[in-house]
């Protein structure tokens, strides 16, 4: 088996998803400036409930094509976390737009308790398994191998990538979404309905994230009440990675985190004469990050803010 | 004579609160048990770190996310050097300055290179720093064992005064301290010298260079405050009392793992400071000790759960952190600026807003 390919493909697919949950903190933030912190929490509510819906519908009618019940729990979770993520933004970020830049921050770490704490009332704490519903099929390309699965997540995460650049360059909203982010009262007085843009950058990113919440839990076969926390973490630190505030910037941080972590763990051994083993993987990212942002502190795509007073 | 009544009114109530922080451990033994002086002494400890990250977050302005690193280092210093890990039982009054140093030498080491960073690139940063050095004291025991990985350090030394130790019971005059007592009085004398520094400070010419970075960088820059410095002060500083808590914390529990230095420690330690009111020593301590003993306090929800509906329906150790959840972000949309802000904090929220 080709190491290098293989690890090439688990690094994009993973990045992938992580690309996915860093355009919803770059949406938000190139907008508020705000690092909504219940984001990852949101991921890990989308791989809940659709797993909810996949596992009784697996049941209550086993004959049912893969797809058809994947299908049915993403048609669940996309509108419960949209939902969320407006009850949220409404709710804890809304009335503190104004406030020090430091409050929505606890504001966003308590709605981000309070949804993992709800989501453990509902579901418990143990691992809930996905169910072996989707086609198990492995295809072996130049000595690696990879899944459906696989191929699905990267076929996916492109073409939702693709639309969400659509809907930003091309159209009304998208407009609308990029002149508040140059300046919030600018845009209000172009006639720009702000709060309503807002509100819109918060559904499509919980939509993003539900997506991402599935297929991470379809990718490792579980989910759990905690999972959105370290998720949301690396997907915030690609967002870094990239420049946050541009969706650019996002993709790639993703899927580059990807590639550092899958190459970190499967070559970190060598590198280093089997002194650091492939838990360090995690070690080898976070320094990645750091060393990025030391020689390039906006970030790879980032824009250089000139500094004014 | 004004002068003298003045002055021997504030003595007077100074004397009154320094009575009553001497007896408050036996007032809450009396009332809520002996576990609850355990959980004052904690909060005691909480306030240290709160103070500490109040220098780098509060006055400076940097946001640190990996506070918990420094902690995590004065607690191991500690551990290494009083335990039967390496066979070393060093004492105390040697040990905590040592970590409480290597912690401010790490914040210096980690700030030198950060400094260009600003707001939330700085913040994902010191993140990141903050999970290297939990994931190494969780690796590190291969291929030799400097942390005992995972299982952590056990038997650490408690604080030993002469032949007192802090965590066995100590007659004097016929009268029995309990350890827990003992560690409380300790502890608050730390404490006072905390605030006294935090204090000392927060009125000086660093002080004040650091409130002016803070709110403006490039001016305070222009009026030729050595900025670059003064950061890698604040760094220093905060990472200083993070090492000495770190220390007191092995020295109290006798057992330390990376899993008490995790990054939701270093986020409650800023919602503590956020929460009780920034740069502000009253709130800052405030708001730490409401941290650490709400979620406790909140253990007894399953009591007036019986009382309200005659059953228990949620367990009470789940309920409470959705309880905390919905406090932060309550307390946080009704007070903004935090519980008790500052006055310069409440003016520039109100500049911000206007």
């Amino acid at each position: 088996m080709d190491i290098f390919l293989q690890q090439l493909i688990n690094g994009l697919v993973l990045g992938s998803v992580y690309a996915l949950v860093a355009l919803g903190y770059t949406m938000v933030y190139g907008i508020l400036e705000l690092i909504n912190f219940a984001h990852g929490e949101i991921t890990m509510m989308g791989a809940m409930v659709s797993l909810a819906v996949i596992g009784a519908l697996a049941l209550a009618a086993p004959g049912l094509p893969g797809g058809v019940i994947l299908l049915a729990g993403l048609a669940v979770a996309i509108p419960v976390c949209m939902a969320l993520g407006m009850l949220i933004e409404r709710v804890a970020y809304r009335p503190l737009r104004n406030a020090p830049r430091l409050a929505p921050l606890i504001t966003a770490i308590g709605v981000s308790i309070i949804l993992q704490n709800i989501a453990m009332l509902i579901w418990g704490k143990q691992y809930i398994p996905f169910p072996p519903i989707l086609p198990q099929g492995r295809h072996d390309i130049l000595g690696a191998t990879i899944s459906d699965t696989q191929i699905a997540i990267l076929v996916l995460a492109v073409l939702i990538m693709l639309a969400l650049i659509l809907v930003v360059q091309k159209t009304r909203l998208g407009r609308a979404m990029r002149a508040t982010a140059q300046s919030r009262q600018v845009a209000s007085l172009m006639g720009v309905d702000v709060n309503r843009v807002i509100a819109s950058t918060f559904i499509i990113g919980s939509a993003l994230a539900a997506i991402a919440g599935v297929m991470v839990s379809a990718y490792y076969g579980l989910a759990h009440y905690y999972m959105g926390f370290l998720l949301g973490l690396k997907a915030f630190s690609a967002a870094v990675l990239g420049g946050i505030g541009n969706l650019g910037g996002a993709m790639l941080g993703g899927l580059l985190l990807g590639l550092i972590e899958s190459f970190g763990a499967g070559y970190i051994g060598d590198l280093t004469g089997g002194f650091l083993g492939s838990h360090y993987q995690d070690v080898f990212a976070f320094f990645v990050l750091i060393a990025v942002l030391v020689f390039r502190p906006q970030g790879l795509l980032g824009a250089r803010v000139v500094e004014r007073a | 004579m004004l002068n003298s009544s003045l002055l021997r009114s504030r003595w007077f109530s100074f004397g009154l609160l320094a009575l009553g922080l001497a007896l408050l451990p036996f007032l809450i033994d009396a009332g809520l048990g002996r576990s609850w002086v355990r959980l004052l002494d904690l909060a005691l400890l909480y306030v240290v770190l709160a103070l500490g990250l109040n220098i780098v977050v509060g006055y400076a302005g940097l946001l640190d996310l990996g506070y918990v690193a420094f902690y995590a280092l004065g607690a191991y210093v500690y551990a290494w050097l009083a335990s039967p890990h390496f066979g070393l039982h060093l004492p105390f009054w040697a040990i905590l300055p040592l970590g409480a140093a290597l912690a401010g030498l790490f914040g210096v080491l980690l700030g030198a290179p950060t400094l260009r960073l600003r707001g939330d690139y700085l913040a994902i940063v010191t993140l990141g720093f903050g999970e290297i050095i939990r994931i190494f004291m969780n690796n590190l025991n291969a291929p030799f064992n400097l942390t005992n990985g995972p299982q952590g350090i056990n038997l650490i030394d408690p604080v030993q005064f002469g032949g007192a130790s802090l965590s066995q019971p100590l007659s004097v005059f016929g009268y029995t301290f309990s350890g827990a007592h003992l560690t409380y009085y300790f502890f608050l004398v730390l404490v006072m010298a905390v605030i006294f520094i935090s204090m000392r400070l927060e009125n000086s010419r660093i002080g004040r260079a650091w409130v002016a970075i803070r709110e403006d960088e490039i001016a305070a820059a222009a009026t030729g405050i050595n900025t670059r410095n003064l950061k890698l002060l604040a760094f220093a500083m905060g990472a200083t009392f993070g090492g000495l808590a770190g220390g007191l914390f092995a020295s109290f529990q006798g057992f330390i793992s990376p899993e008490s230095f995790n990054l939701m420690e270093s986020i409650m330690i800023l919602c503590m400071i956020v929460l009780g009111g920034m740069g502000h020593i009253p709130g800052v301590i405030f708001g730490a000790l409401l941290l650490t003993l709400l979620p406790e306090a909140l253990r007894y929800t399953g009591d007036w759960q019986r009382s309200l509906f005659g059953q228990i329906y949620i367990d009470p150790a789940d309920l409470r952190m959705l309880l905390f959840g919905i406090a932060l972000v309550a307390v946080m949309l009704y007070r903004p600026a935090g519980l008790i802000p500052s006055a310069r904090r409440r003016q520039e929220f109100a500049d911000a807003k206007a």
